[in-house]
């Protein structure tokens, strides 16, 4: 079974089957639906391959392929995943159906919509996948398009501005990060864009490396993003299409922290430690500024936005404090912030769809007429809140025990989000959700329908079962996430619990 | 570990069991009285069905009870293990349990006293449109606090706690289109979230330090830290236990809790769930003595101030069942008065009956608004013990313990916590104690005279009527145990504090001469309340005297009847500049100062302002494409020079 490239075909299944709906009529717009949602499909089933033959202690890459691409350039098509790659792979595969499922009501232009949802989704498998950096930079520029153009033309009524502002502040970003790849691409022997090569070989004096650093921190800081540069975000979100700020928030904002991971950190390991603090500071900022600003938000869409802010303010703060807890927590966030908020991003899309309206005021009384979407409304609110034994908690938990590891108080106001957390989603909750329904049109509104339903029941499941045993994935991300801790550690005591650990029963 | 009985098996069941149920109610309970005939025929079944549950739990429960008791006194500690939950470098927890006296007692409690208010629940929330919705939530409480009483480690226990809160959110904000009950679900998680912040840093600051979440190993290791950690442990658990346990300073959520179904403030906001920061701090008890004087101190003031505190807002309240919700505070407050002096299991005493005689007059004040339409306001009621005799006599039952009347339950309990404080030589504490019980008597008494003696009095166009036989089987029990609930402990047989000992330590309640004149001083102070409370409330010109004492206590009256204005304070002192803040942080620093700084540099930087114009004249595309062929220049003239 594993010398079927599971991955390869993975990350080429989506574009493949973007060029076959081109074929397709415009007008029969069922058999693009289903086409679409077949594709995405495959893809995961694909992708379970890659998951079931995942060797869990291995800490290296591993089911991938490398060809020579354009040789005389140091170029190749080198792909492969370890325990952190693995998930966001998987994540893709999994959000990219039920994105599908949440744009069965788009009507206009359904073809190219469906093209640019699918194209995407190769794009950020790519970015998952590569071991070289030049194929990476292709993938990463590759995600910019279709997502630029899902905002522009299938967005709200400011999508032609977001999409503007989500372009612009990712390609300046993109653009620091090129030229920072272009130097470490002619800084070694014989230049080469392969990872693997580049890792063993690149040696930067201190000053090069922090300047190398902060062009790949630019870019990557812009995608997470990390307080100040995340005022594209909101407007974003806000005017995207809900199969768009799905994948945007449950995906596109994971290839920043992974880019973080996987090539600032190993690549530039002294100058990433230097800028530990600096780093600590801007996410703990983002965690409690983020969910201040969400409290204040008319806009519920806009409200979740914020909230990812703060959400992934708990994944970089568990990135760089240096601990395996704070690491694998990160991480695992990432994958528990996917599923939550990708999860909200439908539900409010389902509310926009029924009231065409994303104003909080404007809603009211819901749990009455929508009793099933307010409930599981509230469900996917409390495991992003953090609720213990719901997903968000185990991560949250663990980069909060990492934190504590290495720097005791900074964990005080990062814990303090919880309280914000709790404010700003259950304040939402109550004016959406109860009250009397005084608007006429609050009282009549269907529920959830099946298909919502189909694309909700996963999520949830998911949910609950990371929050009780969050083992499989824990197991598959510490032997890769404990590689990249000791990178950013050298020099400095990794952070250890105390002996007694061991005399646990 | 002797081999012997399925500890594990047990344990699962009486959590699985309320757990499923509450699954499957959630999901088929109203669906099934919609598609089934059967369902329809019988009325009421999801009640039932939740019932039997939780009663299947306390069977389970009982005989939990015979094989620990099976076993010699050393042996009755069992950790069982489920499975691994989280384990990431050498950081281990799991889903363990832990089976000794302290969380059988507490797991006893719940399921005895939760299956009463389950069935009394069945006949108060009849015809209620989401009938089915509240008994699942009712069985998730259930299985939610057994969970937290019977984890073996910190962070499963912080689940419970959790998820107990969600439950009380939840069954709070029941009638969730009145905005009272909304605004006070969600006053009550958040004031609970600031609480759990604490607690969550306590642990933290134990995984920190002891590398381990079990409880077992935290309290064997206690002696072994430093004591400004250790206290500094204590302090942010015991935080986090205001909360839950609704202290000073963030006892505030609990009389608004009042807008749920008066079962839950029964089963949660008296019997059970207020109970678990009192269960918490004899559970870490070894870590609470470990840590030297300051962190029990400070337990013991805060319990004793808040008792106290609370006590003088009871007297002054008139609804019905906020007198009642000041009188819990009031009473936990007397529980952390008892662990503060070392009397971990006087505390734990105390809560088994106050479960029983609290929730026997929360239940009864649900009898009595059942029977008036919803009435919640005393002065609108008098003499009901005529036109509702068993709701009378059991309230009696409940209002005779809670004064401390030989021999009723409250008197043993109460008495063993002042007992406890002047042995321990802690006479402020006991003085606090007994001002507190003569307050305890007086507005109890209020309260009993006020709605069931005297004149018969209703309001108007009620036709008052007693309780059903559903509710009558969960008030009559309760009665009996508030009546005999003490003597649990009377010495010689096995006694509740012998029975825990192997937990919380050696009883430290004296023995001889001067706990009896103690008890006798307690039994006067009792007395005395509910005769000034008679004066004032059955006698004639009890009236007159009221208005005279109500003038000259001026302002002290006053300000206890607008609960001293706390709500008032945190809400100018914090709620509103904290909006403020937000506000300006959303509407102006965010979009105009980063935003506008970031783009304003952008433009600078770049093009970005052309591009802006471009796109509102139309030729976004055109410039996104410049843009990226700009990129594909860039890229392929540096390879270009490359490849050469």
């Amino acid at each position: 079974m594993s010398d079927v490239p599971f991955l390869d075909i993975t990350i080429f299944v989506p574009l493949a089957g973007a060029l076959l709906l081109a074929f397709i009529p415009t007008q029969r717009s069922t058999w693009i639906r289903y086409g679409a949602l077949a594709v995405s499909l495959i893809a995961f089933v694909t992708s379970l391959g890659v998951l079931l033959n995942f060797e869990t202690s291995n800490a290296g890459f591993q089911l991938g392929s490398t060809a020579s691409w354009i040789p005389q350039w140091g170029i190749s098509y080198a792909t492969g995943v370890d325990g952190i790659s693995l998930w966001m792979v998987m994540l893709t595969t999994f959000l990219m159906p039920l994105g599908i499922l949440a744009s069965w009501s788009i009507e206009k232009r359904l073809k190219p919509y469906f093209i640019f949802l699918l194209a995407l989704e190769t794009g950020m498998l790519g970015v998952f996948s590569s071991l070289d950096l030049f194929l990476f930079y292709v993938f990463w520029e590759a995600t910019l398009v279709p997502m630029y153009l899902l905002i522009g033309m299938w967005g709200y009524e400011r999508r032609i501005y977001a999409a503007m502002k989500f372009f612009l502040f990712t390609l300046v970003g993109s653009l620091l990060m090129l030229a920072a790849i272009l130097y470490v691409y002619f800084s070694v022997q014989n230049p080469t864009f392969n990872y693997q090569t580049l890792l063993a070989q690149v040696h930067f004096d201190a000053g090069v490396q922090r300047w190398l650093f902060l062009a790949f921190f630019a870019s990557f800081a812009v995608k997470v993003p990390l307080v100040p540069l995340h005022t594209w975000l909101p407007d974003a979100h806000t005017e995207a299409p809900t199969a768009g700020s799905v994948m945007l928030a449950g995906v596109l904002l994971k290839m920043g922290v992974y880019g973080l991971i996987r090539f600032a950190i190993p690549l530039f390991p002294n100058a990433a430690r230097e800028f530990v603090p600096w780093i600590m500071a801007l996410a703990i900022i983002g965690i409690v500024y983020g969910a201040v600003v969400a409290i204040m938000q008319r806009d519920l869409k806009r409200l979740v936005a914020y909230s990812s802010v703060a959400h992934l303010g708990f994944v970089v703060l568990g990135v760089f404090v240096g601990s395996i807890q704070g690491m694998s927590g990160g991480i695992l966030q990432m994958v528990n912030h996917g599923l939550s908020t990708g999860a909200l991003f439908m539900l409010v899309g389902a509310l926009y769809d029924r009231r065409h309206t994303r104003r909080i005021a404007d809603f009211g009384g819901l749990a009455k007429s929508v009793p099933i979407l307010s409930g599981v409304f509230l469900f996917v609110a409390l495991s992003s809140l953090g609720l213990p034994g719901l997903n968000g908690f185990v991560g949250e938990f663990l980069v909060l025990l990492g934190t504590f590891l290495s720097y005791r108080w900074w964990v005080i106001p990062a814990a303090f989000g919880i309280v914000l957390a709790a404010i700003y989603l259950l304040w939402a909750y109550q004016r959406v959700f109860q009250g009397e329904p005084d608007l006429e049109a609050n009282r009549t509104l269907p529920d959830l329908r099946v298909r919502e339903m189909i694309m909700l029941a996963p999520l949830v499941a998911l949910i609950v079962f990371i929050g009780v045993y969050p083992k499989p994935f824990l197991d598959r991300i510490e032997p890769a996430a404990q590689r990249v801790v000791t990178v950013l550690n050298q020099g400095r005591p990794t952070p250890e619990l105390q002996s007694s650990a061991e005399t646990q029963p | 570990m002797i081999p012997g009985p399925d500890f594990l098996g047990l344990a699962g069941t009486i959590i699985l069991t309320t757990l499923s149920t509450a699954v499957f109610l959630l999901f088929f309970g109203s669906r099934l009285n919609r598609w089934s005939t059967l369902a329809q025929r019988i009325p009421g079944w999801v009640g039932w069905l939740a019932a039997i549950s939780v009663g299947r739990a306390f069977f389970e429960a009982i005989v939990l009870l015979v094989r620990l008791l099976e076993r010699p006194e050393e042996h009755r500690s069992i950790a069982v293990h489920a499975f691994d939950w989280l384990s990431v470098g050498g950081f281990k927890v799991g889903f363990d349990f832990l089976i000794d006296p302290l969380s059988v007692t507490m797991v006893l409690v719940i399921t005895g006293v939760g299956l009463l208010i389950h069935i009394y629940s069945i006949g108060y929330m009849k015809g209620d449109p989401r009938f089915s919705r509240f008994f699942a939530y009712l069985n998730l409480f259930t299985a939610s606090m057994l969970l937290l009483v019977l984890a073996d480690n910190l962070l499963l226990l912080y689940v419970g706690w959790e998820a107990v809160g969600l439950c009380s959110f939840l069954l709070i904000g029941f009638w969730f289109e009145k905005p009272s009950a909304s605004n006070a679900a969600k006053k009550a998680f958040i004031v609970n979230r600031i609480g759990d912040f604490a607690f969550l840093l306590g642990i933290l600051l134990i995984a920190g330090t002891v590398g381990n979440l079990t409880l077992g190993q935290v309290n064997a290791q206690a002696g072994a830290m430093a004591a400004g950690t250790a206290t500094t442990i204590c302090l942010l658990l015991f935080a986090g236990a205001t909360g839950k346990s609704a202290q000073i300073p963030l006892y505030i959520w609990l009389p608004d809790a009042m807008e749920g179904p008066t079962p839950v403030s029964a089963l949660i906001h008296a019997a059970t769930m207020v109970t678990a920061g009192v269960y918490m701090v004899a559970r870490m008890s070894p870590l609470f003595e470990a840590s030297g004087g300051i962190a029990l101190t400070v337990v013991g003031y805060i319990g004793a101030l808040t008792a106290l505190w609370a006590a003088l807002m009871a007297a002054a309240e008139y609804d019905i069942k906020r007198v009642l919700a000041y009188s819990t505070i009031s009473q936990l407050g007397y529980m952390f008065l008892a662990h503060g002096v070392g009397g971990y299991s006087a505390g734990m005493f105390h809560l088994v009956t106050h479960a029983f005689f609290k929730a026997l007059m929360f239940l009864g004040a649900g009898a009595v608004m059942h029977g008036l339409g919803g009435e919640t306001d005393m002065r609108e009621m008098g003499g009901l013990r005529k036109v509702m005799p068993i709701t009378g006599w059991t309230f009696m039952m409940g209002w005779l313990a809670i004064c401390g009347v030989i021999p009723f339950a409250g008197f043993f309990s109460k008495d063993a916590i002042l007992a406890t404080a002047w042995a321990q030589g802690e006479y402020v504490l006991w003085a606090i104690g007994i001002a507190t019980a003569f307050l305890t008597a007086f507005y109890m008494s209020r309260l009993y005279f006020r709605v069931f003696e005297g004149r018969v009095k209703v309001p108007e166009g009620v036709h008052a009527h007693d309780v059903p036989w559903t509710m009558a089987v969960a008030l009559i029990p309760l009665a009996g145990l508030a009546l005999v609930g003490g003597f649990l402990n009377l010495p010689g047989s096995l006694t509740l504090e012998h029975f825990l000992e192997p937990v919380v330590g050696e009883s430290t309640v004296p023995h001889g001469l001067t706990p009896w004149l103690l008890a006798g001083g307690a039994l006067l102070v009792a007395a005395l309340g509910i005769a000034v409370a008679g004066s004032l409330y059955l006698s004639r010109s009890g009236n007159v005297r009221r208005r005279t004492l109500v003038h000259r206590l001026g302002p002290v009256a006053v300000a206890a009847r607008n609960k001293f204005y706390v709500d008032e304070i945190y809400g100018y002192g914090i709620v509103l500049p904290a909006k403020r803040a937000a506000a300006f942080a959303a509407d102006v620093f965010d979009p105009k100062v980063i935003d506008g700084a970031v783009t304003g540099i952008g433009r600078l930087v770049g093009r970005t302002s052309e591009a802006i114009r471009g796109m509102q004249s139309g030729y976004v595309r055109s410039y996104a494409a410049t843009f990226l062929i700009g990129v594909v220049i860039i890229t392929s003239v540096l390879l270009a020079r490359v490849g050469t």
